[in-house]
C-alpha cells in the first residue's frame, strides 16, 4: 500500500491552545462555573463567573473593553463585554440582558451550572494613554456592561488619572444598572452624573440625556478639552454618534475617543463574517475602535 | 518547478495507482434545459467516468473542505457539567483529480483566511492538508472572467498541473508526493517542441476569454460609489435566496447552532454555511438588523470580496469562474454589477444570456 498518501495529523505534536496561532485553540473553551448570580433589574443580571481551573483562572488575563464567548452546550453562544475588573483574571462578570436563546436560558439558571467561555477577543479601550489624562466614561443603557471594565479598572489605579467623569444614561429609573456601586466610586474621587429620561416618583436627579450633562462639563472646560481628555463612549449607535460629535465640537481629537460597536457573531475569530462592519470585522478590529476609524467604517452609524 | 512530458494512455495508469486513495474528480451528473452537461465533483472509482475535459462544475468542490453543513463538537452532559470532543470531520487523505486554475486559487484564497491568519480553523486545515491536488488546463467559457482576476493561472496550490497538449499531457509537478507518484508511470523530459506546443495552447486560451472585468482602483471605487443607485437596481431584482453564496468557491461564512440531543445526555453545536444575501445575515437579538434592505446585502457581498479581502490581503476574493452569475435566478451577474458600479449606469435593458 505504498501509494496511500499518509494522513496529516494537524494536531500532531501540538499541545497548545493558548495563542491565537495554536489550531486546537479554535474549539477550546474553559470550562467555567456561576458562581453567583445577582438581579440588577428586571432584565438584566450580574454573573459571577470562574474558571474552574485555577492555574488557567490565574494565567486569563484580558483587558477592558474586550469580550468572551460564553456558551451553554446545546442552549447557544453570544459574546458578552467583561464587565469585571482585569486584576481579577478568570473570574469575570458579565452583565446580560435577555433578549433571546441563550440569554432567555441564563435567565432562569441558578449558581453552579457550568459553561464554556472563550476568549478573551477584540481590542480593548488603550488606558495607559490616557495616564496623566481626564477621562470622561460615557454610557447609555447596556453601555454601561462593558464601561465598568474600564472604570473599575481607573478606581484602581486611580492616582494615575486627572479628572474621572462618569456621565450614565437610562430611560428609567427602573432601569439603572449597578446602583449599589454608585456611592463607592463617588467615593473615589470620580464625579458620577446619573440622568434619565423618564423620571418615576422617587427620582430626584437630573432628568434629560447624557448629552445635556455632557454639555455642561465641556463648557466649563473650555479649549483645555483639545489636549487633556480622553473619552469611552458605550451605548447605541445614535447616542455615541451624538455625544462623540459633541466632543468633537469642543475640540477633543477623533483618536481620543473610543466607543464600542455591537454586531451579530457566531464565531469572535474572524471567520464568520457576520460582524462585519463594512468589511471590517467588529470581533477582530472591534468591538473597540477610536471614533476616527467608526468615522471611516462603511456601514458603522 | 519540475516539467515532465506524459503520454495519454498513463494517466489510467496515474489514476490506477493513486486509487488506493479516495479520488474526488469532476463526473457527469446530467444535462441542463439546453441540453449541456452539467458537471460535479464527485468521488470517482473508475477511470472512465473522469470528464477531464468539463467545461466547469455547477458547484465548487467546497463540500470536500467547506461543508455546508458540520458538526464542530459534541458535548456528553451528566449531573455536574459536560465533557467537550471536538472532531475535524476527516479521516483519510483525498485526491481531487482534474481541478482548474480559478478552484485552485479559490484554495489558495481560503488559505489566507483560514489557515494563515489569526485563530486558523482546524476544520478546514485538517481537510485542506490532506488533500492532494491534480489540476488541468481548461477552456474559458463565456461567463468566466478569472483572466480578469488573475486567476487564471495557478502558482502553488496543487501537487501537479497537467496541460493537455494532444496526444500527451505536459505536467508541472509541485509536490514531492506527486513526483513519487509519477515513478510509477512512464514519463519523459520535455522537449523544445512540447514547450513551444505549450506556449501555443496558453496563447490559444488567452484568446477565448470573452468576459472582461475592469477591477483597476475598484477597491476605491467601491467605497466611492458606496452610495450609488446602482446597488438599488441590483438590490430590487436580488431575491436573496442565497444561491450566490453556496456555489461560490470562496464563500465561507457561517453560522453557528446548537441542540440539545433527544435524550438530553448528549448535545452538539453544528456550523452550516450563511449567505450575506440571506435576511438575517446581520440581525441581532431584539430585532434590529443592520442590513435590512436587500441591496444593502448584496452590496456587502461585493464590498467583502472586492474591497475588504483586498485591504486585507491585496487580493481579491473572487476567482472569476462566474458560478455565481449562472446560478442565480435574477441573472445578476459580477461583471455587469461591477461595470455599473463603475460606470454609475443602471444597465438599460438587461442583456439576455445565452439567447434566452
Ligand atoms: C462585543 C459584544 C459585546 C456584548 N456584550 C454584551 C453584554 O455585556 N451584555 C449583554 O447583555 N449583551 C451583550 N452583547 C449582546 C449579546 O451578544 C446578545 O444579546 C446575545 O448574542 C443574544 O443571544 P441570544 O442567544 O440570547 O439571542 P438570539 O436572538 O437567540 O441569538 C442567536 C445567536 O445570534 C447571535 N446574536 C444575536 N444577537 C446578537 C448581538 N446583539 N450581538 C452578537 N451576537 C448576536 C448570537 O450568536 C446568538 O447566539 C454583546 C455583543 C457583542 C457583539
Ligand atoms: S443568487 Fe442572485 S438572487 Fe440569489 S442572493 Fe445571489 S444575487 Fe441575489
Ligand atoms: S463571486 Fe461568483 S465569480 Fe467570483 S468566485 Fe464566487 S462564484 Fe465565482
Ligand atoms: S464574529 Fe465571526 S467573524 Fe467576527
Amino acid at each position: 500500500m505504498e501509494n496511500r498518501l499518509p494522513f496529516v495529523d494537524i494536531l500532531k505534536g501540538v499541545s497548545g491552545f493558548q495563542r491565537k496561532s495554536d489550531l486546537g485553540s479554535f474549539e477550546y473553551s474553559y470550562k467555567a462555573e456561576i458562581t453567583n448570580v445577582y438581579p440588577l433589574t428586571q432584565n438584566e443580571k450580574l454573573y459571577q463567573i470562574q474558571i474552574v481551573d485555577p492555574d488557567m483562572r490565574r494565567r486569563f488575563t484580558f483587558r477592558p473593553g474586550q469580550f468572551v464567548m460564553l456558551e451553554v452546550p446545546g442552549v447557544g453562544e453570544a459574546p458578552f463585554s467583561i464587565s469585571s475588573s482585569p486584576v481579577r483574571h478568570g473570574d469575570i462578570e458579565l452583565c446580560i440582558r435577555n433578549v433571546g436563546n441563550l440569554t432567555n436560558f441564563l435567565a432562569r439558571v441558578e449558581r453552579g451550572v457550568q459553561v464554556g467561555i472563550t476568549g478573551p477577543f477584540g481590542t480593548s479601550f488603550p488606558l495607559e494613554d490616557m495616564i496623566g489624562q481626564n477621562i470622561f466614561l460615557i454610557a447609555g443603557g447596556l453601555g454601561i456592561a462593558p464601561l465598568r471594565s474600564p472604570v473599575l479598572s481607573v478606581l484602581e489605579n486611580r492616582s494615575r488619572y486627572a479628572n474621572v467623569d462618569i456621565i450614565y444614561g437610562a430611560r428609567q429609573p427602573s432601569e439603572l444598572l449597578f446602583t449599589y456601586q454608585y456611592d463607592m466610586w463617588r467615593k473615589f474621587d470620580i464625579s458620577l452624573d446619573i440622568i434619565v429620561e423618564k423620571p418615576d416618583t422617587q427620582w430626584n436627579g437630573p432628568v434629560g440625556r447624557t448629552t445635556d450633562v455632557l454639555r455642561e462639563k465641556v463648557t466649563k472646560a473650555g479649549s483645555l478639552l483639545s489636549n487633556n481628555t480622553y473619552a469611552i463612549v458605550c451605548g447605541p449607535p445614535v447616542m455615541f454618534k451624538f455625544v462623540c460629535n459633541m466632543l468633537t465640537e469642543a475640540g477633543v481629537p477623533m483618536q481620543k475617543m473610543f466607543v464600542s460597536l455591537e454586531r451579530r457573531m457566531h464565531c469572535g475569530r474572524g471567520k464568520c463574517c457576520r460582524c462585519n462592519v463594512g468589511s471590517t470585522y467588529t470581533c477582530l478590529k472591534g468591538p473597540v475602535f477610536d471614533y476616527w476609524s467608526v468615522m471611516n467604517l462603511k456601514e458603522a452609524i | 518547478m519540475i516539467f515532465r512530458i506524459l503520454n495519454k494512455p498513463e494517466l489510467r495508469e496515474l489514476f490506477d495507482v493513486l486509487a488506493a486513495n479516495r479520488i474526488i474528480g469532476p463526473v457527469q451528473k446530467g444535462t441542463s434545459h439546453d441540453g449541456k452537461p452539467l458537471y460535479v465533483f464527485e468521488p470517482v472509482f473508475d477511470f472512465n467516468e473522469l470528464k477531464l475535459d468539463y467545461t466547469s462544475t455547477t458547484r465548487p468542490a467546497k463540500r470536500y473542505f467547506l461543508p455546508s453543513h458540520e458538526t464542530l463538537c459534541t458535548f456528553s452532559i451528566h449531573e455536574n457539567g459536560w465533557e467537550k470532543s471536538v472532531d475535524f470531520n476527516i479521516h483519510e487523505p483525498h485526491v481531487f483529480f482534474g481541478m482548474h486554475a480559478c478552484d485552485i486559487n479559490a484554495l489558495d484564497k481560503l488559505d489566507k483566511v483560514l489557515l494563515e491568519s489569526n485563530f486558523p480553523t482546524p476544520y478546514y486545515a485538517a481537510k485542506r492538508k490532506n488533500m492532494f491536488i491534480i489540476g488541468i488546463e481548461c477552456t474559458p467559457q463565456p461567463f468566466c472572467f478569472c483572466r480578469s482576476m488573475g486567476t487564471d493561472s495557478a502558482f502553488h496550490g496543487f501537487d501537479m498541473f497537467l496541460t493537455d497538449l494532444g496526444d500527451r499531457y505536459f505536467v508541472e509537478v509541485q509536490s514531492v508526493a506527486a513526483f513519487n507518484f509519477l515513478k510509477n508511470i512512464k514519463t519523459r523530459e520535455p522537449e523544445e517542441k512540447d514547450h513551444a506546443r505549450y506556449m501555443e495552447l496558453v496563447a490559444e486560451k488567452n484568446r477565448m476569454f470573452t468576459t472582461i472585468v475592469d477591477t483597476t482602483d475598484l477597491a476605491k471605487i467601491l467605497d466611492m460609489e458606496f452610495q450609488s443607485d446602482v446597488w438599488k437596481y441590483w438590490g430590487d431584482k436580488c431575491l436573496s435566496c442565497g444561491t450566490c453564496a453556496s456555489v461560490c468557491p470562496t464563500c465561507y461564512c457561517y453560522g453557528v447552532e446548537e441542540s440539545v440531543d433527544i435524550d438530553l445526555k448528549g448535545a452538539k453545536k453544528k456550523k452550516h454555511l450563511y449567505s450575506c444575501n440571506l435576511i438575517d445575515f446581520a440581525e441581532v437579538a431584539g430585532g434590529h438588523n443592520f442590513r435590512p434592505e436587500s441591496h444593502t446585502r448584496l452590496k456587502y457581498r461585493y464590498y467583502h470580496k472586492h474591497r475588504g479581502f483586498m485591504e486585507e490581503f491585496e487580493e481579491s476574493l473572487c476567482v472569476g469562474c462566474g458560478r455565481c452569475s449562472e446560478a442565480c435566478l435574477a441573472k445578476i451577474t459580477v461583471p455587469e454589477v461591477i461595470a455599473s458600479v463603475r460606470s454609475g449606469v443602471k444597465p438599460k435593458r438587461r442583456s439576455s444570456r445565452h439567447g434566452k
